[in-house]
């Protein structure tokens, strides 16, 4: 079964570059463009991974991890951190909301698929 | 996988633009006594995702450079720091250095590398002036921290663009290695081990199934990072060290710290690049017990492998998805619909006259099929359009800056205020009208805002206005620069002329007057500036407006105020028209300046002497423009009350204009008289009918303006 995979960034370039890497490894990509869109379309679609940005307008990337933990639905499925912050203080932001792991940015096309497939195969 | 990450590229300058606007239009618009945290907020977002796009695709310059603005950023919006003007004129240059990048990334220009270097320098010192403030015993740390990030995304960049990651010279390097061996099944180990020994000369220094540690010593030319990428999968992240021993580098900045130190105290020279929280809601060691999986190691790698082909499949459909909202087309292919639609507009217009003919009664459904075939026509016609519209915001935009450098420059307090950003207008026109408007702008911020001391005596307020205003008027946009400024002075131009040797007639207008400043070597400053330039400008910009089918007014009151208007076709290649007959000759009439048409009895129409005829219409007189004596064409009757008259609204002017007869309403494709002929007074363009002859475009505006000169005489 393809496994979906919803993207939040408010960076065009960012989401496209990791829709376009995820779609190519066969995932189906949801695109969202900030937390507030990501919450929405996370409550329409069955979603087996989250990577999101951290520093985003409208609703930050922590609040929408804590949002979505709250959530049933995904309350044990993997969300991943893309972050510029590779400060621990960050990380540990993150691991309080309910991060499954983070991904540094920059990354490659490379790293991101090894990582998703490292959480979800 | 190759992902090509070029193909994002193009997205990533634009959006960057985009950001960068942004960023620049909150700084302009930041209250520096009083700081919006929100616009702090937006400033520092716009640089934190420039700065991630930048180090995603490889532009390591603009890294560095958002990098440093995104620092001073993060400490102004939490507070530790107050904001200063000089610091948001010092972002605004950062932001024209990155702009500078972008477009050297670009292909087109680069970014001057004095500006860089000032830039750098200044925000290092705003920056160190921070820690210098900040008297805590943490300065250190905090400086190392900063260092050590920008080192880090730059080695992931190199990561990247395929070179050897950490080190440009892959030297030989020892790295010691700790990691728990919790979790780790024996042939995972196994498995580990024989991919480090890959890499290098491996040392084990603590290797134990009872001890909860293992220390490794690895000597190799390979990056801490594959190193990471290697053991990663196997053990737990957090709980994971490598650090270099021996760095055989000469980059005095790239020396690690005492690998025996506790990994969280100081921060890896190049931190991991991800990891799971062990515990996490599905993090990978969970899913891993669950699975209980023989195939830990080589589970990301091989499906790595696999799926080159099933990328090919779905390259195409992603590509497609990407993106939903807008594509990106050249300006040549929306050009050559435009033309093919104008083609077929005269196709329709043929079909029309030729249908027109037949009996209506037996072509019943032929002439309804041609009704419908001309709505849909239109319909095409201005879909097709719009495409090349574009709210006027795109060049108003550019202004705050333009008025705030110089404003500053000159000493003055100058406000803007734009009015109708959303109005559209072609893109071509955009394109062309920033130049000259730009010119305006200066030009009334130079010599038309006072210095405040001036403004203060005259009774105004210390602090002038320059109003950007635009908006639709009938076919044309109309776009104005105002300013509350000094004014005109009339005689000061009279005797500024007269010195240039440029011809004045008796008894000229104001508004006659007032268009001397466009002749060309003229200027009236007293001081020539560095910034609106010697008087050779306003002559261009007046040319410039021509071009592009537009003209120019000046409105002025010494000591109030100077208004510039500039008025533009919407679009140059389609007008709506009503055709009419004088003789045996067509013209086009503009159906925006038409108010009515009428046939007047011979009771209305009076000749004033030596001047021409008037024409009475609702109490009004109005002169009369006789196009066969502008044109010279025998009509069929020179009686005015034989014919008919049109009544031409244009610049706030009333005429009435003579012809034989109207022909019909119709919608025509501007074909320029100037570039396939020569220019010619009163004509603005031709058009081919659809009987295939050719019909001249009357310049409605000009003709009105002249038949008032004649009138006033």
């Amino acid at each position: 079964m393809t496994k979906t995979i919803l993207a939040v960034d408010d960076s065009a370039s960012m989401r496209q570059m990791v829709a376009f890497t995820l779609k190519g490894a066969g995932y189906e990509v949801i695109e969202a463009v900030d937390g507030q869109d990501a919450l929405d379309k996370a409550n329409h679609y069955k979603v087996n991974l989250v990577l999101t940005d951290i520093n985003m307008p409208r609703m930050d990337g922590l609040k929408l991890l804590e949002m979505l933990r709250q959530l049933a639905d995904y309350k044990s499925i993997p969300i991943l951190m893309l972050t510029t912050e590779s400060s621990n203080d960050i990380k540990a932001q993150g691991k309080a909301a309910g991060a499954t792991g983070w991904l540094v940015k920059p990354f490659d096309p490379k790293r991101l698929l090894e990582v998703v497939h490292k959480v979800i195969g | 996988m190759s992902t090509d990450l070029e193909q994002f590229y193009e997205i990533f300058f634009e959006e960057s633009s985009e950001l960068l606007a942004e960023m620049e239009a909150c700084l302009l618009g930041l209250d520096v006594s009083s700081p919006d945290l929100e616009d702090l907020n937006a400033i520092f977002r716009a640089a934190h995702s420039i700065k991630g796009g930048a180090g995603t695709f490889g532009f390591t310059d603009m890294t560095e450079m958002t990098h440093m603005l995104e620092t001073l950023l993060d400490r102004l919006r939490k507070g530790e720091l107050e904001v200063r003007s000089e610091m948001v004129d010092a972002f605004l240059r950062a932001g024209d250095v990155i702009k500078g990048q972008l477009a050297g990334h670009r292909g087109d220009g680069a970014a001057d590398p004095v500006a860089t270097a000032a830039v750098c320098e200044e925000l290092r010192k705003f920056s160190e002036a921070i820690y210098a403030s900040n008297e805590t015993a943490d300065i250190t740390t905090v400086k190392i921290t900063d260092s050590a990030e920008v080192k880090s995304i730059t080695s992931e960049v190199n990561d990247a663009t395929g070179a050897a990651a950490l080190n440009v010279n892959p030297a030989l390097t020892v790295f010691s290695i700790a990691f728990s061996n919790e979790g780790v099944s024996p042939r995972a180990m196994d498995n580990l081990l024989s991919n480090l020994g890959g890499m290098g000369s491996l040392e084990k220094l603590i290797l134990s199934g009872d001890e909860q540690r293992s220390k490794l010593l690895l000597k190799t030319n390979s990056s801490e990072e594959d190193i990471w990428e290697a053991l990663a999968f196997v053990v737990d992240p957090a709980n994971l060290k490598i650090a270099a021993e021996i760095l055989m580098s000469t980059d005095a900045d790239t020396l690690t710290p005492d690998p025996t130190d506790e990994f969280e105290a100081v921060p890896s020279l190049s931190g991991p690049p991800y990891g799971f929280f062990p515990g996490a809601p599905a993090a990978p060691n969970d899913i891993e017990n669950i699975e209980n999986s023989a195939a830990t190691t080589g589970s990301g790698r091989q499906v790595t492998s696999s799926h080159p082909v099933a990328q090919q499949k779905d390259d195409k459909a992603a590509a497609t998805a990407a993106e939903t909202s807008s594509i990106r087309v050249s300006i040549d292919k929306v050009d050559q619909m435009i033309n093919l639609v104008g083609e077929l507009v005269i196709t329709q217009a043929m079909l029309a006259q030729t249908a027109s003919q037949v009996d209506p009664v037996i072509y019943e459904r032929l002439l309804s099929g041609m009704n419908q075939l001309e709505r849909n026509t239109r319909d095409l016609q201005e879909s097709v359009m719009s495409i090349r519209m574009m709210p006027i915001s795109f060049v108003f935009s550019r202004y705050p800056r333009v008025v705030r450098d110089l404003a500053a420059k000159l000493n003055k307090q100058v406000e803007l205020k734009t009015v109708g950003e959303n109005t559209e207008l072609d893109k071509g026109l955009i394109e062309k009208i920033a130049d000259p408007l730009t010119h305006l702008v200066r030009n009334s911020l130079d010599h038309g805002i006072e210095i405040p001391e001036k403004r203060i005596v005259a009774g105004k307020s210390a602090k002038g206005t320059i109003t950007l205003r635009a908006f639709h008027q009938g076919g044309s946009i109309v776009i104005e620069v105002c300013d509350d400024g000094a004014g005109l002075n009339r005689e000061k131009i009279l005797a500024k002329a007269k010195e240039r040797g440029i011809s004045l007639l008796d008894g000229m207008s104001d508004q006659e007057v007032w268009m001397l400043i466009f002749e060309a070597g003229f200027s009236t400053a007293e001081v020539i500036t560095d910034v609106s330039g010697r008087g050779v400008g306003m002559d261009v910009v007046k040319r410039n407006i021509q071009s592009m089918g537009g003209r120019i007014e000046i409105d002025s009151a010494f000591g109030v105020g100077t208004r510039i208007s500039i008025r533009l076709p919407l679009t140059l290649a389609i007008l709506d028209g009503l055709s009419v007959a004088v003789g045996d000759q067509m013209f086009i009439v503009p159906l925006t300046y038409i108010i009515e048409s009428l046939q007047p009895t011979a009771s209305d129409i009076k000749t004033v002497s030596g001047h021409g005829c008037v024409v009475q219409v609702r109490g009004e007189y109005l002169p009369v423009i006789a196009l066969h004596e502008i044109f010279n064409l025998r009509p069929h009757s020179t009686e005015i009350h034989n014919g008919i008259l049109v009544i031409l609204e244009a610049e706030g002017h009333k005429a009435a204009m003579f012809v034989d007869a109207l022909i019909g309403q119709h919608q025509v494709v501007i074909k320029s008289l100037e570039s396939n002929y020569r220019r010619v007074q009163g004509v603005s363009g031709a058009t081919i009918m659809g009987d295939g002859k050719v019909a001249l475009i009357l310049d409605t505006a000009a003709l009105v303006m002249a038949s008032q000169k004649e009138s006033v005489k």
